[in-house]
């Protein structure tokens, strides 16, 4: 009889006490190291992970937690308290620092930790060597009219199909807003029925696979199996290609800064995060991922 | 009938016919043909049943090709994911972290990750499930609020997963504060388990045969000892089946989880105790599903080997644990006494 | 003396075969009290679910969009800085093209499984076949999305000279291999469910095998099959990751099986996390959870009813 009660209690011990040490085993081993949050822009996420896979070897206590999503997501989770670092591809809008200062109580600070040549990439195949502002305007843009390949002098069918498969990226991310800010204008929309990419290697992958496709990305994203164009201010005139040096000299006529916002004045870990972003470390990490790193002068501030 | 005298009618009623073969020769829309003497063969097939026999042979053969056209190209696909994924597939693969911007090494961290959501998301659905199967099967009567709650489990079942996703935003993240977590995340998907593991539960429950529960009751047990000592432990077949489908289930969602807890990534200790345990509850982890996500749409320099090998790690975990189940099913149905 | 003044002895060396009281059953009506109380849990987390989605599209809901605008407008553009426009009549569109595509390929495919499976195939085979079926339905759906996009879309291009490789047909066909598992069991269940004498009946009578499964089984297990079919529609509307890879996601109006279009929960899926929490466009993706929510609940009810149609013929 003891042995049969010692049965059942043992059973009903091991079924409760299992799931409790597993879980006090999943709480305990965090108690003694530091998470920071990091989230945003898509276009910043290899460069985010690449920084949090590093720093990790340096300061194993403190481990940073990234995702992506579009800087749309970094700066909706920074104004409402789910991250610590927001990146994004794209200047806070006014109406979002508002906000900001209105749920966190304090007022985000700007801290550029790199800049980007948005590269125009189409298929290998595709013979166009360059493109002007005015037609990219004309060809993503609402009011423009630019839809078939042989508009911009293509012989006809050339990739396939005439009509061109304008990828775009999803609307709440950097590389979208800015995009349109810089070469549609101020107050423009972008043109409906785009191929939306759910992030910017996905847009580089799509144009990869589909060669009446064209589309912009980070110039960190190109790959063999596309190409980048020259891009030119006004029709006509030799396109820059992107690259480091036409970014940093502002030749190249799409480039833009990367930057991290946090709420308030940074402290402890997060600063030392910061700060080691901005350090030649940190910097060599964006210059390795085909990015741009900021000049010297600028750095380890 | 006079079968000496096979073309003569037999007219025993006005104008019955009872030569059938007559009948069937002069049946409207056919041209005569040769008269099928009943007395050579009574059972030689007619031209109806000759007609028959092919359609029946075309009807088997036509869905046999469609029941295989739809299991073969699936194989096939799988297949041509195992084969671009060998190269990758190895045991670091499984045990190593992320390395190299996540375009080399394994996929340890969101696979312990995906560990944790099931384990966690069935530890909270499975009780919950189980009871209430318990309770539908077991103690209530067949009146309205019954019916409503059969309704809800059905559509409950039926929800989108991205709106278990919003569901979870809504419930766990913000309004129960807390946060993206592992917790948020993994009470999302006990939610979206739920009512597979209660119909399931309540299924085992009614295959008992009620004798066993009568007997019961004769010898003056209450329900409750019915069902703990007799109905559960005869029904456990059919109530492990139902929540080991859902592990794959769980493994397997990426929309639920996308805004309630995975990231991603996360760095992860790659040897000790850490390495077993490395998220606490309220950390956000990685997730296989969402890492083959993540994988596809966002990391830059990922070769296409590494792609598939996570893709195969997934569906061969979801396939694993999905025969597990009808194994044990198998297993447990041969053990049955009744 | 059997009333509650005497306490029951809890051993009794006469009559060992009495049930010992444990301390388990003394906690019984707690017990039950708890198992009732996990069985209200089902009605409590639907009503939940509708709750929160309804909480956060309550101010779109109420006022924040035109709701005539909202389902008929195909202007999506909820991050312009222009004016923000709201309009998913694209997106049904997407999700309803999607659907209908997934559908024409998934029940003649699904239902003429079930039939063979059900009807023509002998034991072994069969059981081989039943543990196919349910294993195809175990595979996750980003894995199908991944399938789609990398497999299926270079296939399409090839071979139908599509511009894009991920688009309508391709999210059809993707959907289709998803729903036909579902179609087939519930079909092959509701097959099963018609009386063998049925069968024997018109087995009597000289049918052919096609001719029962034709004039018979169709006719007496239609509610069931209509079931199945609904089912596999649910299934195909609720679908996420899967189209969110496969279909191209553009806000259009396709005009041709090979043009990329957007479903309702991709939508919601890729732009919820940039919205920020009680900002219009947040209020206006939970708006359309709520419609994706009803509409899955109207067509599992109908389901639900088809099949009570059943129980209420077959009295």
């Amino acid at each position: 009889m003891l042995g049969r009660v010692l049965k059942r209690w043992s059973s009903i011990a091991l079924i409760v006490l299992l799931p409790t040490a597993l879980a006090a085993g999943c709480g305990q081993s965090k108690d003694s190291s530091t998470a920071i949050r990091n989230e945003g822009s898509d276009t910043m996420v290899n460069i985010a992970q690449a920084w949090a896979e590093e720093y990790d070897h340096k300061h194993p206590d403190v481990h940073v937690q990234v995702l992506g999503g579009g800087s749309g997501v970094g700066i909706a989770s920074l104004i409402d308290g789910n991250c610590d670092l927001a990146n994004t591809s794209r200047k806070m809008k006014p109406d979002e620092i508002e906000k900001a200062r209105q749920k966190r109580g304090a007022e985000p600070r700007e801290i550029v930790v790199g800049y980007d040549a948005l590269a125009i990439y189409v298929h290998k195949t595709n013979p166009l060597e360059s493109i002007s502002l005015a037609e990219l305007a004309a060809l993503f843009g609402e009011e423009g009219t630019l839809t078939k390949w042989s508009e911009l002098g293509l012989p006809p069918n050339s990739q396939g199909s005439d009509k061109i498969i304008r990828v775009n990226r999803q609307s709440g991310s950097g590389t979208y807003f800015f995009f349109r800010e810089t070469v549609l204008g101020k107050g423009k929309d972008m043109k409906l029925a785009s191929v939306d990419a759910n992030g910017s290697k996905d847009a580089v992958s799509l144009i990869s696979h589909t060669p009446a496709a064209i589309g912009y990305s980070g110039m960190g994203y190109a790959t063999e199996d596309v190409k980048m164009l020259k891009v030119s201010r006004r029709r006509g005139e030799p396109g820059a290609a992107p690259t480091l040096e036409n970014a940093r000299n502002g030749i190249y006529p799409i480039t833009r800064p990367l930057q991290i916002y946090v709420i308030g004045q940074p402290a402890g870990p997060v600063k030392e995060y910061l700060d080691w972003i901005l350090s030649p470390e940190g910097q060599e990490i964006v210059m390795q991922l085909g990015y741009v790193p900021l000049a010297s002068k600028e750095s380890s501030k | 009938m006079n079968n000496a005298n096979p073309g003569r009618v037999d007219n025993d009623n006005a104008g019955q016919v009872s030569n059938l073969s007559e009948t069937a020769n002069n049946m409207p829309g056919r041209g005569r043909v040769d008269n099928l003497s009943y007395g050579d063969n009574p059972f030689a097939p007619t031209l109806l049943e000759k007609r028959k026999r092919v359609k029946e042979l075309f009807a088997q053969y036509a869905l046999g090709a469609i029941t295989i056209s739809l299991v073969l190209p699936v194989a096939a696909i799988l297949g041509f994911l195992l084969v671009k994924a060998w190269p990758v597939l190895g045991f670091s693969f499984l045990f190593d972290n992320p390395a190299n911007r996540m375009t080399a090494g394994g996929i340890w961290a969101p696979l312990v990750g995906t560990f944790f959501l099931v384990l966690i998301s069935l530890s909270a659905a499975a009780p919950v499930g189980i009871l209430a199967g318990v309770y539908l099967n077991e103690f209530a009567r067949d009146n309205w609020f019954t019916r409503s709650i059969n309704l809800a489990v059905m559509n409950l079942a039926g929800v989108p997963s991205i709106v278990h996703g919003l569901f979870g935003v809504g419930a766990f993240v913000l309004f129960l504060g807390l946060g993206r977590s592992l917790l948020a995340a993994s009470l999302t998907l006990a939610v979206m388990t739920l009512p597979v593991i209660i119909t399931s539960t309540r299924e085992a429950l009614a295959a008992v045969p009620m004798t066993f529960r009568e007997a019961c009751w004769n010898m003056g047990a209450t329900r409750w000892q019915t069902i703990r000592t007799i109905v559960l432990p005869n029904s456990i077949s059919g109530i492990l089946t139902g929540v080991i489908l859902q592990v794959s289930r769980s493994a397997g969602e990426t929309a639920p989880i996308l805004f309630t807890g995975a990231v991603f990534f996360t760095p992860v200790p790659s040897h000790g105790w850490g390495s077993f345990f490395p998220y606490g509850l309220d950390d956000r982890c990685m997730a296989l599903s969402m890492h083959l996500f993540t994988l596809a749409t966002q990391v830059r320099g990922v070769s296409d080997e590494y792609l598939y090998g996570t893709a195969v790690v997934l569906v061969g975990l979801v396939l694993a644990v999905n025969s597990a189940s009808i194994l044990l099913r198998g297993y447990l149905r041969s053990r049955k006494k009744w | 003396m059997n009333d509650a003044s005497t306490p029951v002895k809890t051993t009794d060396a006469r009559r060992p075969g009495i049930a010992r009281r444990t301390v388990v059953d003394r906690a019984e009506p707690l017990i039950e009290g708890l198992i009732r109380l996990c069985g209200w849990s089902a009605i409590v987390f639907v009503f939940a679910i509708f709750f929160f989605v309804f909480w956060g599209a309550k101010s779109a809901l109420f006022g924040g969009v035109s709701l005539v605008e909202f389902f008929t407008s195909a202007r999506w553009q909820p991050t312009s800085e222009v004016r923000p426009e709201y309009g998913i009549f694209a997106l049904l569109v997407g999700t309803l093209s999607v659907t209908v595509l997934a559908m024409a390929f998934a029940v003649p495919l699904g239902l003429g499984a079930a039939v063979f499976i059900s009807e023509f195939c002998p034991g072994k085979p069969k059981e081989i076949l039943k543990i196919v079926i349910e294993l195809l339905a175990a595979i996750p759906s980003i894995v199908w999305g991944f399938i789609g996009y990398m497999v299926l879309g270079p296939i399409l291009i090839e071979t139908t000279g599509a511009a894009v490789g991920v688009n309508l047909l391709n999210g059809g066909i993707i959907l289709a291999l998803m729903s036909v598992p579902i179609i087939v069991s519930v079909g092959e269940d509701s097959l099963k469910a018609v009386p063998d004498s049925f069968r024997e009946a018109a087995l009597s009578l000289g049918a052919s095998r096609w001719e029962i499964v034709y004039r018979v089984l169709f006719p007496a297990a239609k509610h069931g099959l209509l079931a199945a079919v609904l089912l596999g529609v649910g299934r195909a509307i609720g679908e996420t990751m899967a189209v969110l890879m496969c279909t191209g996601h553009a806000v259009q109006i396709p005009r041709g099986l090979l043009d990329p279009v957007r479903t309702l929960t991709a939508t919601i899926a890729s732009e919820m996390g940039e919205s920020v929490a009680g900002g219009m466009h947040y209020s206006v993706l939970f708006l359309i959870g709520l419609v994706l929510f009803l509409i899955t609940f109207i067509v599992n009810l109908a389901a639900d009813l088809v099949v009570k149609g059943v129980r209420n013929e077959q009295r």
